[in-house]
């Protein structure tokens, strides 16, 4: 019988021979990385083990990313804590202020995880670099730990679901749409500690960029991981980033699904996901005329220069609503430096947009964009969990930046096609 | 080691965001963390709980964030066990890094109400209800899992490990 590519993945990784699903192997890892709220639990345990150095210095990444730049004198001291064990054992990638990105877009984008890897992260959006046909998954800090350590991991292999998208794409419908929907068809925990494998016309036909979105929130369905074959595309994008060799996989056609979830992407509309669960989506049609305080267009999901594009073709010559605080975060210093340079910043900041140094910030209620009580916030995020993005009593709503940006001007959840023709 | 306390229950898909609210992950220091467990979701739960008390609940819990900041929270203030109908893989592993004893079954959530007193086997999975004078048998946890608790967590497990390869080089 054939292999799906996570079992091609993790038999390149492990040198047990013939497991199957459900089976606990030890797999060797390609890179590990952990951020300002992980990493300082990882570094107290992985000094305590005694080990005298990481398993290797080029495959470890530090990025102070969630509370950074430093937004209180505690976070100082935990990215104080990253930086100060970057330098004493000489990790190669931490990326320090003004460098720095959310870790989900900048490893992708420095081309530090690769098609075929083992990556592992000490967050749970690590599921993101699936989108590239690594097997990336996210863990906690013990097991950070651990893996900085030893260079492997304990785990256990998971089925996959593989869902088959076929048709095309409507008008302002992006790989962010295409998850939400995916999501509340089958829940926040339909995919438990299962891989979602994307798959099909629609698929192939999505740029890197939406194809990083999707993956990214398959643990939004309590996926292990989601993952994408790599393609013409992918290797597009790898050109002039992969820092090392990789391998390709791909699935077998006769490899074994737990189960195959076909969807129709033509009869999708723009999805909004209503508090407090990411499985909550429904379509735009359903959601307009909410009235809004706050629209956050950024994040790990929704940061990448495609996703400012978008929202910058629907600000353009429009005026954010007077009673909106509408706030854009590019992923990257290269995404934010891109964005400028094709007028993208002037676009947001003309129209009445504050545009931040990249940061996860507002998505986990951190800090840049932190809601009072009983305010309404529509986000390119990807969780609308109660308080996540402030008080307790505040509501997320989550779309994609096109939803996010046409909302900012009506000052309601509004489809891109009630400010712009066409 | 048997376990005795109060149910405190919670309902399905009880996300790390009200385990612990990302605003307070400023820190990683167990009794800081121990004064918001829950905080969002039932703000009287530290001030009422008892030590070794119970928190019994629906499915997917612990979904969201890998912050083990959140079982370090629930252990840190007293939580002697968590039983949950499934849990979210990252906590589920988190918990068992951190030596916080987890258990799945639905029979045991369904049967106990608030304020039930609970006795349980960690070793056998046996959860007693006392006030309902009910029984139920979890299944046992896998046995790499055991294999890492009996050495005494993941932690000891890698000074075993590096000290094993130590000897090999």
């Amino acid at each position: 019988m054939g292999k799906t590519i996570v079992e091609k993945i993790l038999s390149s990784h492990t040198d047990t021979d013939n497991f199957k699903i459900g089976d606990i192997i030890k797999a060797r890892v390609d890179f590990a990385f952990a951020n300002d709220i992980t990493a300082p639990i990882a570094i107290k345990y992985f000094k305590e083990s005694g080990a005298g150095q990481v398993f290797d210095k080029k495959r470890v990444g530090l990025i102070p990313d969630h509370f950074a730049p430093n937004k209180d004198i505690k976070s100082a001291e935990q990215c104080k804590l990253l930086r100060e064990f970057a330098r004493e054992y000489k990790i190669e990638n931490y990326f320090e202020i003004g460098k720095m990105g959310v870790e989900h877009a900048l490893l992708p984008e420095k081309g530090l995880v690769l098609p075929g890897d083992i990556v592992v992260g000490a967050d749970s959006h690590t599921d993101t670099s699936g989108a590239l046909g690594a097997f990336a998954i996210g863990v906690g800090s013990t097991d950070l730990a651990a893996i900085m350590a030893l260079g492997e991991v304990w785990l256990k292999v998971p089925p996959t679901i593989k869902f088959v998208y076929s048709g095309k794409l409507n008008k302002w419908v992006s790989g962010k749409d295409l998850i939400l929907y995916t999501i509340s068809k089958i829940g926040v925990d339909g995919a438990n500690y299962k891989v979602m494998e994307f798959s099909g016309e629609a698929i192939k036909g999505l740029s890197m960029d939406n194809r990083f979105t999707m993956c990214n929130m398959a643990i939004e369905a309590g996926a292990k991981t989601g993952i994408i074959e790599p393609d013409k595309i992918t290797l597009e994008y790898l050109k002039g980033r992969a820092k090392r060799p990789y391998q390709i996989y791909k699935s077998d056609p006769d490899a074994h699904y737990e189960k195959i979830i076909e969807i129709d992407v033509s009869k999708i509309e723009p999805q909004v996901a209503f508090p407090h669960l990411p499985e909550n989506a429904k379509p735009i049609s359903k959601a307009k005329g909410i009235k809004i305080d706050q629209s956050i267009i950024g994040s790990c999901t929704n940061g990448r220069i495609e996703d400012l594009r978008i929202a910058a073709e629907i600000l353009k010559g429009q005026q954010v609503h007077p009673e909106v605080r509408l706030i854009v975060i590019p992923a990257t210093q290269d995404i934010y430096l891109q964005a400028l340079r094709e007028g993208l910043i002037d676009i947001f900041i003309s129209s009445g947009a504050a545009v931040s140094t990249p940061t996860c910030g507002p998505c986990l209620g951190g800090y840049m964009g932190i809601l009072a009580k009983g305010e309404r916030a529509i986000s390119t995020t990807n969780r609308n969990f109660v308080g996540r993005m402030g008080h307790p009593e505040s509501e997320v709503y989550l779309a994609s930046p096109a939803v996010a940006a046409a909302s900012a001007i009506v000052g309601r959840i509004a489809s891109p096609e009630e400010v712009k023709q066409g | 080691m048997i376990i005795k306390g109060k149910v405190w229950k919670f309902k399905d898909n009880i996300d790390t965001d009200v385990i612990i609210p990302a605003r307070y992950l400023n820190t990683s220091d167990p009794k800081e963390l121990a004064l918001h467990c829950m905080e969002d979701c039932n703000p009287e739960f530290v001030k009422k709980m008892n030590q070794g008390d119970i928190i019994v609940a629906g499915k997917n819990f612990g979904c969201g964030s890998s912050r083990e900041h959140a079982p370090i929270a629930i252990k840190g203030a007293g939580v002697s066990c968590v039983i949950a109908k499934s849990f979210a893989r990252i906590f589920f592993r988190n918990a068992i890094n951190i030596g916080l004893p987890i258990f799945e079954s639905e029979e045991a959530v369904d049967q106990c109400l608030p304020g039930d007193l609970l006795e349980v086997d960690t070793e056998k999975g046996i959860i007693k209800n006392l006030s309902k004078d009910k029984v139920c048998k979890t299944s046992p946890l896998p046995e790499f899992i055991q294999r890492i608790i009996s050495v005494g967590g993941l932690r000891e497990y890698v000074k075993k490990e590096l000290k094993r390869r130590g000897e090999n080089v």
